[in-house]
């Protein structure tokens, strides 16, 4: 299935990508996501997860043309 | 209203025209509002720059979220957010939030709501520059 990927702030820096896409076997959760794309970088447990600008726990089922997003807390206003 | 804007504001037209387009006058008895503007300093260094990063769409929809949320718990007339992205200056406004309601207890109680909210839920990000480099704001102020 293929998969949107969205990286912001310090995340797209350290993986130096901003939006691609990825092909991932059936049933992948967000963390198994993070893996395929990360280089080898560990999640912090600080990382924020959403599926369709939807926040989401990273145990959260991906599924087909999903867009699945990564960044750090949030620091607005 | 929400509005993200990627050039500098003035809070205070942006509300005097805003509250002119609602067409309420004699219907509102409170107006709250918070401006929040960049600082020169953060965590004891000089702060020369911002660049704010946000996730179009997420972002909008978050603060729509916010706004159906407050509307739901508190009696209100009309609600008015603008956020800055991309350059900011020492100084520029970041964001206004403004709530119109018949008394002030609603007003005063849903822009606090609003602001803490926004701070904690809606994707933006802070980048600052700094004297010897930049770095990202890796979390808010506590109040």
């Amino acid at each position: 299935m293929s998969i949107n990927i969205r990286l912001f702030a310090s995340l797209r820096e350290k993986i130096g990508k901003a939006e691609f896409n990825i092909e991932a076997n059936k049933a992948t959760t967000v963390k198994e996501v993070w893996t395929l794309i990360s280089n080898d970088l560990p999640m912090q447990t600080n990382t924020l997860c959403a599926i369709n600008m939807e926040y989401v726990d990273s145990d959260h089922k991906v599924t087909d043309g999903d867009e699945v997003a990564f960044f750090p807390p949030v620091t607005g206003g | 209203m929400i509005q993200i804007r990627e050039k500098a504001f003035q809070p205070w037209d942006e509300l005097q025209s805003y509250q002119d387009s609602l067409q309420i006058n004699g219907k509102y008895g409170a107006t709250a509002v918070f401006v929040g503007s960049m600082r020169d300093f953060n965590e004891g260094d000089d702060v020369q720059a911002m660049t704010l990063e946000h996730y179009p769409g997420m972002t909008e929809k978050h603060l729509d979220k916010i706004v159906q949320t407050a509307r739901q718990q508190w009696e209100l007339i009309d609600i008015l957010i603008i956020h800055r992205v991309g350059d900011i200056s020492p100084n520029d406004p970041i964001v206004l939030v403004a709530v119109w309601s018949a008394h002030r207890a609603n007003a005063f109680d849903a822009s606090r709501y609003i602001m803490e909210e926004l701070k904690s839920k809606a994707p933006f990000w802070k980048k600052e520059t700094l004297s010897n480099g930049v770095r990202w704001v890796e979390k808010n102020t506590s109040g």
